[in-house]
């Protein structure tokens, strides 16, 4: 088995997509988080500054559900087929909604008339919610496991079953993360009353935060078994929870002194060590199946070819420095405050 | 219904309408290359005014397009999930490849492109112009490639049987360069040309029938006709390759295309026609021998007909395939024609005058869309019954757990959304068109307010 630095491709290529997604999370988190409080400014002019805040941006940070996507569908195809046929209604309100949300952004503006405006600022708002929420609930079916049974066929239900309690639950602390995330964003966005209003907000946005986020893992210590038997097993890895929780109440601290921007490094720091929490949690499973160990997803029956693991590799190893260099280009370009004019939004 | 006839519908519908704006952005990116290499080059304003107006046409349409691609890249897992185990390991780099190498480029830029306009230098900003351009250019290439080894797959080998049969890649080289996919490539670029030009003439033609932004029309024009001309010409030649290549690699393709059913014979060349699949028979004008001369120039050639397959191994939609085919093939003699004569006229300093033009041109827009999207279907349908040419069954290929209440489910989603989306690109627009190629205020939107 070829390996790089005695790790064998496939583990190789978890990291890679578990970078990928963990940029999609912080990245996005941003435009998801600045659009779920949208519809709390009063103002129109409030509202169009934040949709100019992610205006230049929202287009690159997309970059990274389709680099995600499609290093999910090359490295691990069987997991990328399975989960998304099985979670078909899911996937097919979250695909729908992402189109209500890029059509908000760009027609919202486009006309005068009130009506116009506060109907597109409605789907926009939705969309956002759902989109967040979403992205949760099948973080937490990947958690919890889906009815799989052999051939890596899905036998459960359409769209309820995937709304466990627990579903619910890393649904709305995603909710919550994600808010948060982007009223520090929004935060380093804009000036004046808007920004007095956001800094109340966002104190508000902690709050709800923590609070979803403590239920979050009482339930799961106690109602998720394999969480405790893995940290007996690798207790080494205890250091995750102890980090995310810094980062988590760094953030409240640095936002008392105003330091938005490193609230921001630790607030995406967050969004890392919990998504690294549950990679440890699963690995090597990709897909736990409920039904029976035998029937899981793992990064070894799901992998591509070692071949194409190899030129993957050597694919992301040209292309992600790119993509870097890219995005240094764009976020030094747009860096600073909200400047509104005939070009925006 | 069933779940795959549901899923080939809601496949054909949400590729064919996204189909609608990556070509566009393709052709209006060269054009846009164009006028602000321009507007660099000599310092004429027009040219900014040129680039600027036709930059927020991109805008929708880009956004559009890139909307409408995020559902498709995900559309494989959702419905086609048997398929994308089975290609995971070749089709997926690919897309993989599609997301780093070109719309990592074309998104980032972007930004920069739509509002960096007072943030950057102009040598800067017509940069990442080309960024954004090259970027859908590179797209095509990814997202062709992975198409073409669909059509003509190389460098791979099959492993396991059954349900787990998977193909996996031997060569990668040898994959990206299958026996179709530079042709295709090459076809479907200047495909993108066509409708970008022939969008930009559309326009100013409109504009110049109305005798309004008469010197930027003129302006606009020129090197639009120049690139439509050139790509109309050379289109020819790159749709001969192809079909050349399809004779080679997928003859039940070519016979169907020609509606030819004898196994051995010589093979007709048709005009028009129309094909009775029962009575295996073509009735329309045609140049007997024709194809034969085209594959092989000589006109008593044989060419494999569709009975030399068996009757589950070969395209059932024989006359859709033959009309899809020829409709793309009719429109590309009349551009040709039309951008000869226009450019004829244009050398003696008349095409302006002849208002007969400028109203054919006005309607323009939609033949190199129409051609585009019925050649799409012409290689799409004349594919089947295969999902993988030769490998997998398109019958064999939908997700086995989805049920057909769930895809009519989603198939209705976007009909409803695809519906409004489509409403809402035509009113913005013809708003943008209306508004036109006007000088740049920088208060007018505060005024507007």
């Amino acid at each position: 088995m070829a390996t790089i630095l005695g790790i064998d491709y496939p583990t190789l290529w978890f990291f890679v997509v578990g970078f990928l997604f963990s940029g999609y999370a912080i990245l996005e988190g941003l435009d998801y988080g600045a659009g779920m409080w949208h519809l709390f400014f009063q103002k129109d002019e409030s509202r169009r500054i934040a949709i100019n805040a992610i205006g230049p941006l929202w287009d690159a940070n997309q970059v990274w559900l389709v680099i995600g996507g499609g290093a999910l569908f090359a490295g691990f195809p069987v997991l990328y087929a399975t989960m998304l046929s099985a979670m078909y209604v899911p996937f097919m309100l979250f695909l729908a909604m992402l189109v209500f949300r890029s059509s908000a952004i760009k027609f919202r503006s486009a006309e005068p008339m009130l009506w116009w405006r506060k109907t597109w600022d409605i789907i926009y708002f939705i969309s956002n919610l759902l989109i967040s929420f979403l992205l949760g609930v099948v973080l937490g079916n990947l958690i919890e496991g889906i009815e799989l049974k052999e051939n890596f066929v899905y036998d459960g239900g359409v769209f309820l079953s995937f709304l466990s309690p627990y579903a619910i639950l890393t649904g709305i602390t995603t909710v919550a993360l994600f808010m948060m995330h982007g009223a520090i964003f929004l935060l380093l966005k804009t000036e004046g009353r808007l920004y007095a209003k956001l800094t109340f907000l966002l104190r508000r946005s902690i709050v709800f935060f923590i609070l979803s986020f403590s239920i979050l893992s009482v339930y799961t210590i106690v109602f998720i078994e394999s969480v405790a038997d893995r940290f007996r097993e690798f207790p080494l890895f205890f250091v995750l929870p102890i980090l995310a929780l810094l980062s988590i109440a760094n953030i409240p601290r640095l936002v008392s002194k105003h330091k938005y921007f490193q609230a921001l490094i630790f607030s995406s720091l967050t969004m890392s060590f919990l998504l690294m929490l549950v990679a440890f949690q699963l690995f090597p499973v990709l897909l736990l199946s409920t039904i029976s160990p035998e029937y899981n997803i793992t990064i070894y029956n799901a992998a591509s070819s070692e071949k194409s693991l190899g030129i993957m590799l050597t694919i992301a190893a040209i292309g992600t420095p790119l993509i870097f260099i890219y995005f240094l280009f764009l976020y030094n370009t747009f860096k600073g405050k909200v400047i509104m004019d005939d070009d925006s939004y | 219904m069933d779940v795959e006839i549901l899923s080939r519908i809601q496949f054909a519908f949400t590729i064919a309408f996204h189909y609608i704006f990556p070509p566009l952005s393709i052709g209006i990116g060269l054009m846009l290359v164009i006028f602000e290499g321009m507007f660099l080059k000599t310092g004429n304003k027009q040219y900014e005014i040129l680039t600027r107006f036709w930059l927020k046409i991109f805008a929708i349409i880009f956004g559009i397009g890139v909307a409408t691609g995020i559902i498709m890249e995900f559309e494989f897992g959702t419905n086609w999930a048997v398929y994308s185990r089975y290609v995971g390991d070749i089709f997926g780099s690919a897309l993989a490849a599609e997301g780093l190498f070109a719309f990592g480029l074309e998104s980032t830029f972007l930004g920069v492109l739509l509002f960096g306009w007072n943030r950057v230098s102009p040598v800067v900003h017509f940069i990442s112009t080309l960024g954004v351009f090259l970027g859908s250019m590179f797209s095509a290439v990814w997202i062709v490639v992975a198409n073409s080894w669909q059509q003509t797959p190389a460098g791979y080998h099959i492993v396991g049987d059954g349900f787990n049969a998977r193909a996996e890649v031997t060569d990668f080289w040898q994959m990206v360069f299958n026996p179709s996919s530079v042709d295709r490539v090459i076809h479907v670029w200047q495909g993108a040309f066509l409708a970008g030009a022939f969008m930009v003439l559309s326009v100013h033609a409109y504009y110049l029938l109305k005798g309004k932004h008469k010197e930027i029309s003129y302006l606009a024009f020129k090197p639009a006709l120049a690139i439509a001309t050139i790509f109309s010409l050379t289109q020819l030649f790159s749709g001969h390759r192809s079909a050349d290549l399809v004779a080679e690699h997928q003859p039940a393709k070519l016979a169907a295309m020609e509606g030819h059913y004898q196994a051995k014979s010589p093979a007709d060349l048709y005009l028009f026609g129309w094909v009775d699949n029962k009575a295996q028979k073509v009735t329309g004008l045609g140049i007997p021998g024709g194809l034969s001369f085209l594959v092989h120039q000589d006109f008593n050639a044989d060419i494999i007909g569709l009975n030399a397959y068996d009757v589950k191994d070969r395209p059932s939609q024989v006359n859709a395939v033959f009309q899809f085919y020829h409709i793309m093939i009719s429109i590309g003699m009349v551009l040709i024609f039309l951008t000869l004569y226009a450019s004829f006229l244009w050398w003696r300093g008349k095409l302006f005058e002849q208002k007969w033009m400028m109203r054919i041109f006005a309607f323009s827009v939609l033949l190199p869309q129409i051609a585009n999207q019925a050649g799409w279907f012409a290689a799409e349908m004349g594919r089947q019954p295969w999902i993988v040419y030769g490998h997998l069954r398109t019958s064999e290929g939908f997700s086995q757990e989805v049920s057909a209440q769930q895809v009519l489910f989603s198939l209705i989603l976007f009909g409803v959304i695809y519906s409004l989306l489509f409403l809402l690109f035509l009113y913005s627009l013809n708003k943008k068109i209306k508004h036109g190629p006007v000088d740049y205020h920088p208060t007018s939107k505060l005024a507007q307010q």
